[in-house]
């Protein structure tokens, strides 16, 4: 019998799916590797080892074995787990919603970058803190970058010129801005304020320094974001369903007991 | 003719369905099929006749969403249980752990999941919202929140312990001799049942 191919790598868990009796198929993205799928046998009985090392958004150092399928967790560690998002419904939610575009814009194949990997543990830290709305949208920007799809927001995608501060649209369907001349080229786009449209330009050439000045206006806030949901939404020719959740979980008034 | 290339379409279509079924891949919903086919006429009738009827037969329980060939379910009419203290749990087969372990005379709510918004399910698509109005109508004195230990079950009773602040109802979690990321499901007896005795105020 010839011994499987055995390695290790580090991964945030992004997905986990029962399969058979007590076994779990895992979507781990990893540094050196991309996203891959990888499954945890008796992982869900209580007495299991590795159990408690494997629970989604945990960053864990795997040992595997190689197999036709799916390669087999034979170890896990966790080295950093996101407790905090057990007590937080909505922080939860949007850390849901990192890993759902994540696993969507990022192909299965062997496709590294150890640069949007960190970029996810740095946003799930900062979905505990006061600037997890910028820290996401900080996160959609890099996302949408590294996978081909970056919204052009300097000239416009009508006439080529340079956009001014002034009335400018947004359209998901052209790829960025267009200015207002060429606005008609896509009815559906929707206006963008300047400072909006600032704020997302910092976010392509240094994303750094707006998150550490994580104070941005509400209203602010809730422009980019849709922006961005409808460019993502344009994209993938869905809606994440998570966004789905969080929109509830804003609206739905608390029942009280 | 090429016997080989083509199987009836009657053996295809009980793999296929069989392979729907969770825990088992094509490889055992082919060996499922052939023992099938090995077996008696009579006993796979019986098998079709208990699939037929397991709808039929079973319905969801109005009061606590247990299934059971009755509605509201035993638990929630016997009069031996007390109807003041509700245990929460994530599933059906969660409630079977706890039955099981013979130590909870209360009765439960079974929320059909727990939170996990990239599934698209939030706090409206589970029975929290009845959990909140039935503890209210019956005036419970202890919830008792019997999630799964591992985040999406945490959030869920973060939530729903969240939703009873202010009131007079005691909320309750699992004690934490459950690991982490393991199912209710699947704990022992002993480890669950002093899991129970153990719960603290969430
Ligand atoms: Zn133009
Ligand atoms: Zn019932």
């Amino acid at each position: 019998m010839k011994s499987a191919r055995r390695y290790s790598t580090e991964a945030l868990v992004i997905r986990q799916l029962d399969y058979a009796e007590a076994d779990r198929i895992l979507t781990i993205y990893t540094p050196g590797r991309g996203k891959f799928s990888v499954i945890a046998k008796g992982v869900r009985r209580a007495r299991s080892r590795r159990s408690g090392h494997l629970d989604l958004f945990t960053r864990v150092r795997l040992d595997l074995a190689a197999a036709r399928n799916l390669d087999v967790v034979t170890q896990a560690d966790a080295i950093e787990r996101f407790l905090f998002l057990g007590e937080d419904v909505t922080a939860l939610t949007y850390a849901h919603y990192c890993a759902e575009i994540l696993d969507a814009f990022v192909p299965e194949s062997n496709h590294p970058s150890s640069e949007l990997y960190a970029a996810t543990l740095e946003t799930l830290r900062r979905l505990g803190r006061r600037e997890r709305d910028i820290a996401v949208r900080a996160f959609e920007m890099l996302l949408l970058d590294r996978s081909g799809y970056r919204p052009q927001l300097h000239s416009c995608l009508g006439c080529g010129k340079e956009i001014v501060p002034e009335k400018n649209y947004f359209s998901p369907a052209l790829g960025g801005v267009i200015c207002g001349d060429c606005m008609y080229q896509d009815p559906a786009s929707v206006e963008i304020s300047v400072p909006a449209l600032k704020i997302l330009r910092n976010l392509q050439t240094r994303p750094q320094e707006v998150l550490r000045l994580n104070r941005v206006e509400a209203a602010l806030q809730g422009e980019m974001e849709r922006r961005l949901h409808d460019y993502v939404v344009y994209h993938l020719e869905r809606r994440p369903k998570s966004s789905r959740v969080l929109e509830s979980l804003r609206t739905a008034p608390a029942i009280p007991a | 003719m090429n016997e080989s290339s083509s199987r009836p379409r009657s053996i295809d279509r009980a793999v296929t369905e069989l392979a729907r079924l969770p825990g088992i891949g094509p490889k055992t919903a082919q060996r499922l099929t052939y023992h099938l086919l090995r077996s008696s006429g009579d006993q796979v009738l019986v098998l079709a006749e208990a699939l037929r009827n397991l709808k039929e037969g079973v319905v969801t329980c109005s009061v606590c969403f247990n299934m059971s060939d009755r509605n509201p379910c035993h638990i929630c009419e016997s009069p031996d249980r007390d109807h003041a203290v509700i245990c929460v749990v994530e599933n059906l087969l969660d409630l079977v752990a706890i039955e099981r372990t013979a130590r909870f005379r209360g009765v439960y709510h079974v929320l059909h999941g727990a939170i996990s918004p990239m599934d698209g399910i939030g706090p409206d698509e589970l029975r929290i919202r009845e959990l909140v109005q039935r503890a209210k109508d019956t005036s419970a004195t202890e919830v008792i929140l019997a999630t799964n230990p591992n985040l999406e079950g945490d959030a869920t009773a973060t939530y729903i312990a969240r939703l009873f602040e202010g009131s007079d109802i005691a909320v309750t979690r699992l004690a934490r001799g459950l690991p982490v990321g393991g199912d209710l499901e699947y704990a022992d007896e002993v480890t669950l049942g002093n899991a129970l005795a153990g719960r603290s105020s969430a």
